[in-house]
């Protein structure tokens, strides 16, 4: 029997995935674990601490440009964030706006806020948004990567959203609310949370792509990842009124052509694609000459 | 969550000491534990700090850790572990895994 022969970040570890991504050997954590700068709530609630607090955060080099890089580590209470963690966040996009490197890139892997410390993350939150929007202010373009099995959901769903771009796997999922928490609040037949294929079909990295919620589709692979990312340094999005009224514009547009969509099948064949129903089907190389045929039009 | 410690040694070893970067290996997620080896001064010693979120496994713990420290016989050596109920396997792996490692990065 033939072993898939795997070679992507799925799988793996938050600093793992930092190891790979950057050129080798280059990487400096901030606050390594050996610091012991972890929650201060979860012992309190009788729950294992993690020394970084679940998050990996420092400076390295992609194909010799200098970078600030995070990465969220997914099997630590599923990527979520606390004081601490969003803290650490918060602090590397204050340090980006100073020091201006080529790029931040955010490698997400995330539920949310953390319930456990819910209003400390709630407040995180907002603090990386205000982070983030002065690190884009000072031209420091931030790349979301979202390759990861938690997807992006809650409020990094949002900040994420708010970046210069979105790098995406087909396996990767962006959104705010995730299924369960949809179908909790809305009843199953708003949004069945067991029907992964609707799951993916609606947060999964190909609609994301389609309708420019994520602005690259990659494969799972360490060197297709390192050329989607670089090819973002230096190229940060004008945060300016300008752009701002443009993407409004686009948003209005989407409602107009897709809100009384039901499913993304629905979507995929208002924008043009023939046999919409094999979308998620498709191979890498087959769905991208898909993908491509309709964004050229539009 | 239980807290145990453990010092076992001195170890007829010298400890080489000139500066070391602590390693870690693992996650701490369900059924996982991280573990953190950082050279300290212990007169020797090997200290190790456990953090376990599920009670009443002393004896199991005290089994893999003698096991583990007599046959390593670090010196002057830290380890702190945080975790997440993990089987006394994965804790063997994990501990092997920190030891490899830690030996590895002595040989530089």
């Amino acid at each position: 029997m033939q072993i898939e022969h795997s070679i992507g970040i799925r799988e793996l570890s938050a600093r793992e995935r930092i190891f790979k991504v950057l050129d080798k050997g280059t990487f400096e954590e901030i606050l390594p674990p050996s610091e012991r700068v972890f929650s201060p709530h979860l012992k309190i609630l009788g729950l294992p601490i993690a020394f970084d607090d679940g998050i990996v955060i420092g400076e390295g080099f992609i194909k010799g440009k200098k970078i600030f890089i995070a990465a969220q580590e997914p099997g630590f209470m599923g990527g979520a964030v606390g004081e601490v963690h969003g803290a650490k966040l918060t602090g590397i996009l204050k340090r980006a706006a100073e020091k201006k490197p080529s790029a931040v890139v955010l490698i997400f892997d995330t539920g949310g806020v953390r319930l456990h410390e819910a209003n400390a993350g709630l407040i995180a939150i907002s603090e990386i948004q205000r982070a983030m929007f002065s690190a884009r202010k000072a031209g420091v373009p931030l790349i979301v990567l979202s390759a990861g099995s938690n997807g992006i959901y809650g409020g990094i769903g949002i900040i994420s959203r708010c970046c210069d771009y979105v790098i995406i796997t087909e396996e990767g999922r962006l959104s705010v609310s995730g299924p369960e928490v949809i179908e909790s609040q809305k009843g199953v037949e708003e949004f069945d949370a067991r029907d992964r294929a609707l799951v993916w079909r609606t947060m999964g990295g190909k609609h994301r792509f389609l309708i420019n919620e994520a602005q690259c589709f990659v494969q799972d692979d360490v060197e297709k990842i390192r050329d989607a990312v670089s090819n973002y340094f230096d190229k940060p999005i004008p945060l300016d009124f300008k752009n701002l009224k443009e993407e409004h514009a686009e948003l209005k547009e989407r409602i107009d052509k897709y809100g009384d969509s039901r499913d993304a099948i629905e979507i995929w064949g208002k924008m043009g694609i023939d046999n919409p129903q094999d979308v998620p089907s498709l191979d890498f190389d087959a769905f991208v000459k898909v993908a491509n045929k309709v964004l050229q039009h539009e | 969550m239980e807290y145990l410690s453990y010092e076992f040694g001195p170890w007829g070893v010298v400890s080489n000491f000139k500066k070391k970067k602590p390693i870690l290996v693992g996650v701490v997620g369900s059924g996982n534990l991280e573990i953190l080896i950082e050279k300290k001064d212990l007169a020797g010693k090997t200290k190790i700090e456990l953090e376990t979120s599920v009670r009443g496994y002393k004896e199991t713990w005290t089994a893999v850790l003698t096991d583990f420290a007599e046959s390593q016989q670090f010196p002057d050596t830290l380890i702190t572990i945080n975790d997440g109920g993990a089987t006394p396997a994965v804790v063997q792996l994990r501990l092997s895994q920190g030891s490899q490692q830690w030996r590895d990065e002595n040989a530089d």
